[in-house]
C-alpha cells in the first residue's frame, strides 16, 4: 500500500471507522513508514485540540421555550380558525409570547406607573401588541392604505415608510398609547420577527439612533424630521439598528420634502 | 398535527435541540442567527414529520438544520458584505483564504477557532459533526448527503489544513 492511497485511510483508522482488514493493512504500513506515522500523530493532535477547545453547545433556554411554544401552536392548528394574520405571523407572535407572556402581566402597571419609564412602556406596548389579535388595526403592506387610516385618529400625520426592498416589509399599523399620548404604531416583519415602530411628533432636535435592551428585547430610539421614534423587536441588535437607520433617514427626508 | 404525532415529535426530535444548536452555531458563527435557524428548522421539521418514517432521527433533524443554515448563508452573503464593519460583531472573525497565513496569537483556542472559521464550509461541517458532535461516519454521510468515503477524505483534508494553520509546538498540550 502506498502512502497516497493510505492518506484518507489514516483518518478512518484514527477514528476507528475501518473494518478489521483495512485496519490491519494500515497497521502493517505504519510499522514501516515513518512519514505516515508522523502524519497520524499530527492528525491525532489536531483532533484532540478540536475536542478540547470546541465543546458541544447547549441550546439557550429562550430557544428551548420558543420551540416548545411553536409546537403548541402547531397542535392548535389542528382546529381550523379564522385569523387575519398570515400563518407564519401567527406562529411568530405565539413564539414571542411564549417568552414574554410570563412576566408581562406582572410588570405592566400602565403609563407613568411606579418605576416605569418610556422604554418600559415601549416594551409593554410591544408585548401587548403580540398578545391577542391586536398587532394591527389596519393590516396592509401598502403604505398608501395604512397612512390614510390614521387620519382623524391622531393629531398628526405619521410617516409610513415601506422598507420591503430592504427586507423589512410593512405589515400594518395601529393606534397605541405611550405615556397617555396617542402614537402611531407601525408593524414591520423580518423573517419570523416583528418590529413595532412607535412614532409621534416632538420638538427634540435630531437625535441619532441610540440602542438599549430590556427583558431580552432590543430597542432603538431617536428623533429626526420633527418626529421621535422607538423601534423594538426580539430581532438581533445589528439588524434592528439597520432598520432604525432606515427610519431615521426616511424621517429626515420627510421633513425636507413634506 | 394530531396530538399523538406531536407527542412523538416531542419525544424523538426535541431531545436533539442541543445538537441542532451546536451545528447551527458553528456553521453560522453567531448566536442570534443560530437561534433563528434552529427555530426555523424545527418549524420545517414539524411540517415534514409525517414524511419521517423511523430511521435515525438525529441525522434527519441535522439534515434539516444544515439545509436551513445553508440557505441562510446564501441569503445573507450579500447582506453580510453590505453591513458596515461593526467592532463588536466582527472583531472575532478574521477569516483568511490562506490557511497557512501567519497566525500571531498566543492562545491555541483562538488560533483553532480562527482556523476552523477559515475552513470552507464543506470541510468545517465534517469537523464539527465528527470531532465536536461525535457522529459516526455513516451518520455524517446521511446528514451531508455524501458517500462515507467522501466523509473520510474531507475529514482528512480538513484536519491537514487545521494542522498547517496551528502553531506546531502548542497544539498537543491539551
Amino acid at each position: 500500500m502506498s502512502c497516497e492511497t493510505l492518506s484518507d485511510k489514516l483518518t478512518g483508522y484514527l477514528d476507528r471507522e475501518l473494518d478489521e482488514q483495512a485496519a490491519g493493512e494500515v497497521e502493517a504500513h505504519l510499522r514501516q513508514c515513518v512519514t505516515c506515522s508522523a502524519q497520524l500523530e499530527g492528525a491525532r493532535r489536531v483532533r484532540a485540540a478540536v475536542q478540547a477547545h470546541l465543546p458541544p453547545l447547549r441550546a439557550p433556554e429562550r430557544l428551548r421555550d420558543n420551540v416548545r411554544a411553536m409546537l403548541r401552536t402547531q397542535a392548535s392548528r389542528a382546529q381550523p380558525r379564522r385569523t387575519w394574520l398570515p400563518t407564519w405571523a401567527a406562529t411568530a407572535a405565539a413564539l414571542v409570547l411564549g417568552v414574554a407572556g410570563g412576566w408581562q402581566l406582572a410588570t405592566w402597571r400602565g403609563p407613568r406607573g411606579d418605576g416605569s419609564d418610556l422604554a418600559t412602556e415601549v416594551v409593554a406596548g410591544h408585548v401587548r401588541s403580540l398578545e391577542g389579535a391586536h398587532l394591527t388595526d389596519i393590516a396592509s403592506s401598502e403604505h398608501h392604505t395604512v397612512k390614510p387610516w390614521f387620519a382623524g385618529k391622531l393629531d398628526f400625520s405619521p410617516p409610513v415608510p415601506d422598507f420591503t426592498p430592504e427586507g423589512f416589509p410593512l405589515i400594518g399599523g395601529r393606534l397605541d398609547y405611550l405615556g397617555e399620548r396617542p402614537v402611531a404604531a407601525l408593524v414591520y416583519g423580518r423573517r419570523q420577527h416583528f418590529i413595532n415602530l412607535f412614532v409621534w411628533p416632538s420638538r427634540d432636535s435630531n437625535a441619532l439612533p441610540a440602542a438599549a435592551s430590556r427583558r431580552g428585547y432590543h430597542l432603538v430610539h431617536g428623533s429626526a424630521g420633527g418626529m421621535t421614534y422607538w423601534a423594538i423587536s426580539d430581532l438581533n441588535e445589528s439588524e434592528l439598528s439597520q432598520f432604525a437607520q432606515l427610519v431615521a433617514t426616511d424621517l429626515g427626508h420627510g421633513a425636507a420634502h413634506p | 398535527m394530531d396530538p399523538s404525532a406531536l407527542a412523538r415529535f416531542e419525544e424523538t426530535v426535541l431531545p436533539h435541540l442541543d445538537a441542532a444548536y451546536t451545528l447551527a452555531r458553528y456553521l453560522l458563527r453567531n448566536d442570534h442567527d443560530a437561534e433563528d435557524a434552529v427555530q426555523d428548522a424545527y418549524l420545517r421539521a414539524v411540517r415534514h414529520f409525517g414524511g419521517h418514517r423511523g430511521g435515525n432521527t438525529r441525522a434527519w433533524l441535522l439534515t434539516i438544520v444544515r439545509h436551513t443554515c445553508y440557505s441562510w448563508l446564501r441569503r445573507h452573503k450579500a447582506d453580510a458584505r453590505a453591513i458596515e464593519f461593526d467592532e463588536t460583531l466582527h472583531s472575532e472573525i478574521v477569516v483568511g483564504d490562506d490557511p497557512e497565513a501567519e497566525i500571531v496569537l498566543g492562545d491555541l483556542g483562538e488560533a483553532l477557532n480562527q482556523a476552523i472559521d477559515g475552513l470552507p464550509v464543506e470541510f468545517r461541517e465534517v469537523v464539527i459533526l465528527r470531532d465536536v458532535q461525535g457522529l459516526p461516519y455513516a451518520e455524517i454521510a446521511e446528514v451531508v448527503g455524501i458517500p462515507v468515503g467522501t466523509v473520510m477524505s474531507r475529514l482528512s483534508r480538513a484536519r491537514r489544513r487545521l494542522q498547517r494553520a496551528l502553531p506546531v509546538e502548542d497544539y498537543g498540550r491539551n
